[in-house]
């Protein structure tokens, strides 16, 4: 007997929406699960004390703070140089051997996983370079792993200014500087933040590198050669020591909340862009 | 709308800040430097908050990375006190000064519904090394054996292996834990399990086997008769300097004892 | 002009920071961990399953066996979920849909791996163990939280593959009276094969390299593993376990272990760059 194509497809359809419907399930159990558990223990004092008796009591002050300077100071490094590549990637070049050789780079360093960064960032800015397990060596590690994505995510949003504004700016007498800086770079901000909010929620998440080269010193830190604890390091040492699972849920729902926000705020300037450039 | 140079600028007045920020130095403002043992790390997280309290304008860092890395930050001056949750070892003796803060028992605990409650050395050598696979070969019900070690390099594992394993090895089939709460938690969910741990991390959810027909209680350790007992040690390299004097001090006072006693420690005298 | 050329020298020095990094990392990895490889003998160090270094012996190949297993276990999962997804969303679904559904995928992407760990940890090892047996934390544990993980990106870049693919495909099959169905798998997907081939590599290397979560729900025994229910300890967990720890040998045997990881990735990673660079070409279509 001979099954009608029709039937098969609508088979397959059904199957392909299960599959769906399984992964968004799977997304929604994670969510509901760490924040059904953690938010009722999230209070404006667990938010702003320092811990106590480990992490038992009190709350994740410092661990924020740490994640903050860790995360942000990798972004604030990563950006600019970036941003740069891209802009030479599109502007000041043409394919060819050395785009090759960068993009290889680039490509390459975007699949190296977190803890062959950590290794490296361990051996070379910990110890050879001396910073120490400290919030320096862990931002600088970071900023090297999420240099790839925003060279990649603003590459594509330089490429996707229309190149009828570069020729206008070139009619009106600009230099290739000041049309890459007032006309494309303009144009292109919503996209190239869409791929730096990204990086900051990669390097918030991070645990394996952070580990690794900023330390897990519970105390605040109070300049950049110190050691912190980030909140993902702090759940993951809270929880696997089983000092207290309140508190580690806890810790889990704001890092999960972050990461919400983060993803809403990239997706926000990412309708922006896509409206601006008018694709 | 935000605009180029706006972006430009508060990358710059915020580079100029961190830079500034680098520039303080952090050493002047720690007293006293930590770093080692997992095991040891909490309660010195314990000990250097009553201590700050108790004395303002000090501050007591304390760092993870294991016994062994502890050692090595004492020798480096990356840290002013080691710590270390195991006995040295000759060759390390020559070269550190340890400070006995602290003895701690080392409990072997099942799933608190295994009928077993007592297990010779000899058996749990056997248990360990793979040699025993069934629980009704020590009297328990029929089933698997499933031992749970932690990771190379653990104080906790070097000291179960120097106290219980002798020339044997762990079985290659353990399963491999990288704290006292994960095995904790694994024995708690698996009737076949069997680990070790932290006496003072037992709870009650866990069943604590006797040894040799001791049971490990804290009273035990202190008379001598549990014999599964390991050092915690605060280790310098030649004598600590005055800061790092003082905090010692606290913590061999009676004060920083009671502290870890209440932790479930075992007084180092 | 003169200014345009010092801009783009300024730009081309700071772009070529990436590739310094790649190569700094590979230095620095490789000057720490080579040597031993090369002093114990690369056949004792890849080809022994004995590691016990406080015995001196350094063996990676039940980790190496390890990370294979979780990782073609985690690619099998997730290129069926990941093709489907992509399958459906792209042709399947109406526009408005897709673009809602699309960041939701994303949002999968950012969980922290320490979080997919723990979840795997309370919620799937007790049902692997209470319903399946064994001690719960085993290779089957592994691949379900990996393949999971690494959905969004096999996802992302099979949707960009699929995109990609020349509308008048379409459009001719159906027009030859071909159902939607027909058309996806007999000419799309043929069309789009090389960047799926290359999404499901780029994946299985975010899966090799995972760390946090295959060390919280794979149980790390060093026995290789017989069936999908037994314990296994990979490469990168070897690495995170026992790293605060190690000093002389058993450090270098560990940045060892991260060399070979490293190794595997870099072939990984440029065997996917081949397969994406290369165009769907006519006349593959069948």
């Amino acid at each position: 007997m001979r099954v009608s194509p029709a039937i098969i497809q609508r088979i397959a359809v059904v199957f392909m929406w299960a599959l769906a419907a399984i992964t968004f399930a799977v997304l929604v159990f994670i969510l509901a699960y760490v924040l059904l558990h953690g938010l009722p223990h999230v209070t404006w004092s667990f938010l702003t004390q320092s811990p106590a008796n480990m992490g038992r009591a009190g709350g994740i002050f410092p661990m924020i703070l740490g994640t903050f300077l860790v995360s942000g100071l990798s972004v604030l490094v990563a950006a600019p140089v970036g941003v740069a590549t891209a802009i030479y990637l599109t502007e000041y070049t043409h394919e060819g051997r050395m785009t090759a050789v960068i993009r290889f780079g680039a490509d390459c360093l975007a699949g190296v996983p977190s803890i062959i960064f950590g290794l490296f960032g361990f051996v070379f800015f910990a110890i050879t370079l001396r910073m120490g397990l400290s919030v320096l060596s862990g931002s600088l590690t970071l900023a090297l792993m999420v240099l790839p994505t925003i060279i990649r995510t603003s590459e594509e949003a330089i490429r996707a200014v229309p190149d009828t504004y570069r020729q206008v700016s070139y009619g009106l007498g600009s230099t290739r500087w000041q049309m890459v800086l007032y006309v494309v770079l303009r144009s292109a901000i919503p996209g190239i933040s869409t791929g730096i909010v990204l990086s900051l929620g990669r390097c918030i998440s991070e645990t394996a590198a952070v580990m690794l080269t900023a330390g897990s010193a519970l105390r605040l830190p109070r300049s950049l050669f110190d050691s912190s604890r980030t909140l993902a390091l702090h759940f993951y040492i809270l929880s696997r020591e089983g000092i207290s699972m309140a508190n580690a849920y806890a810790t889990a729902s704001v890092l999960i909340i972050a990461i919400l926000a983060l993803n809403l705020l990239a997706y926000w300037l990412m309708r922006k862009f896509v409206a601006k450039v008018g694709r | 709308m935000l605009s180029t140079r706006f972006i430009l600028r508060a990358l710059g007045v915020t580079l100029v800040t961190l830079v500034t920020c680098v520039g303080c130095d952090s050493a002047s403002r720690r007293s006293v430097g930590l770093l080692g043992s997992t095991s040891l790390q909490p309660f010195a997280e314990v000990l250097g908050e009553h201590y700050a309290k108790k004395t303002p304008g000090q501050f007591v860092e304390v760092q993870g990375g294991g016994s062994t890395a502890g050692l090595q930050a004492a020798s480096h001056g990356l840290a002013d006190i080691g710590m270390c949750s195991r006995a040295l070892t000759a060759e390390e003796i020559r070269h550190f000064t340890p400070i006995l803060i602290a003895r701690d028992g080392l409990a072997i605990v099942v799933n608190a519904e295994n009928p077993v409650v007592g297990l010779s050395l000899g058996q749990l050598r056997a248990l360990f090394a793979g040699r025993v696979l069934n629980w009704k070969d020590v009297g328990g019900k029929d089933g698997p054996v499933r031992p749970i070690t932690r990771e190379e390099g653990s104080g906790t594992r070097e000291s179960f292996v120097r106290l219980v394993m002798g020339d044997d090895r762990i079985s290659r089939r353990a399963l491999t834990q990288e704290s006292n709460g994960a095995v904790k938690e694994l024995v708690k969910g698996d009737l076949s399990a069997i680990g070790y741990m932290s006496l003072g991390l037992v709870g009650n959810e866990l069943k604590a086997l006797r040894v040799d027909n001791v049971q490990p209680t804290v009273k035990n350790v202190l008379a001598g008769s549990y014999t599964l007992v390991r050092p915690l040690l605060f280790v310098t390299k030649g004598a600590p300097g005055p800061a790092a004097q003082k905090f010692v001090d606290f913590v061999l006072s009676p004060e920083g004892q009671g502290l870890l006693e209440a932790e479930g420690l075992v007084r180092a005298r | 002009m003169k200014q345009d050329k010092i801009i783009g020298a300024i730009l081309l020095l700071v772009a070529l920071s990436a590739i310094s990094g790649l190569g700094l990392i590979t230095v620095f990895i490789f000057r720490e961990g080579v040597p031993i490889i090369l002093r114990l003998g690369a056949r004792q160090f890849f080809l022994s399953t004995d590691w016990e270094p406080s015995l001196g012996k350094f063996g990676i190949l039940s980790m190496i066996g390890g990370s294979l297993a979780v990782t073609v276990g985690a690619a099998a999962i997730g290129v069926v979920f990941s093709l489907g997804l992509a399958i459906v969303l792209t042709q399947f679904s109406p526009p408005g849909l897709s673009a809602a559904l699309k960041p939701l995928i994303e949002l999968l992407a950012g969980i922290p791996s320490v979080v997919y760990g723990f979840v795997g940890v309370v919620t799937l090892v007790p049902l692997i163990r209470h319903t399946l047996g064994g001690p719960g934390l085993s290779v089957l544990a592994a691949s379900i939280v990996l393949g999971i993980m690494i959905l969004p990106t096999i996802t992302s870049i099979a949707i960009d593959a699929l995109q990609a693919v020349s509308p008048t495909y379409l459009e001719g099959s159906i027009a030859l009276g071909a159902t939607r169905w027909q058309t996806v798998t007999m000419v799309i997907l043929r069309a789009a094969r090389s960047g799926i081939v290359a999404a499901v590599i780029l994946g299985m290397g975010r899966a090799i390299g995972e760390t946090m979560a295959v060390i919280m729900v794979a149980g790390n025994a060093l026995e290789v593993p017989h069936s999908l229910l037994d314990p296994v300890r990979t490469l990168t967990s070897n690495i995170a376990l026992e790293m605060g720890y190690a000093s002389g040998a058993h450090r270098q045997a560990l940045f060892a272990t991260g060399v070979t990881l490293f190794v595997i990735i870099t072939l990984l990673n440029i065997a996917a760059l081949g397969f994406s660079r290369r165009r769907p070409a006519r006349s593959r279509v069948g």
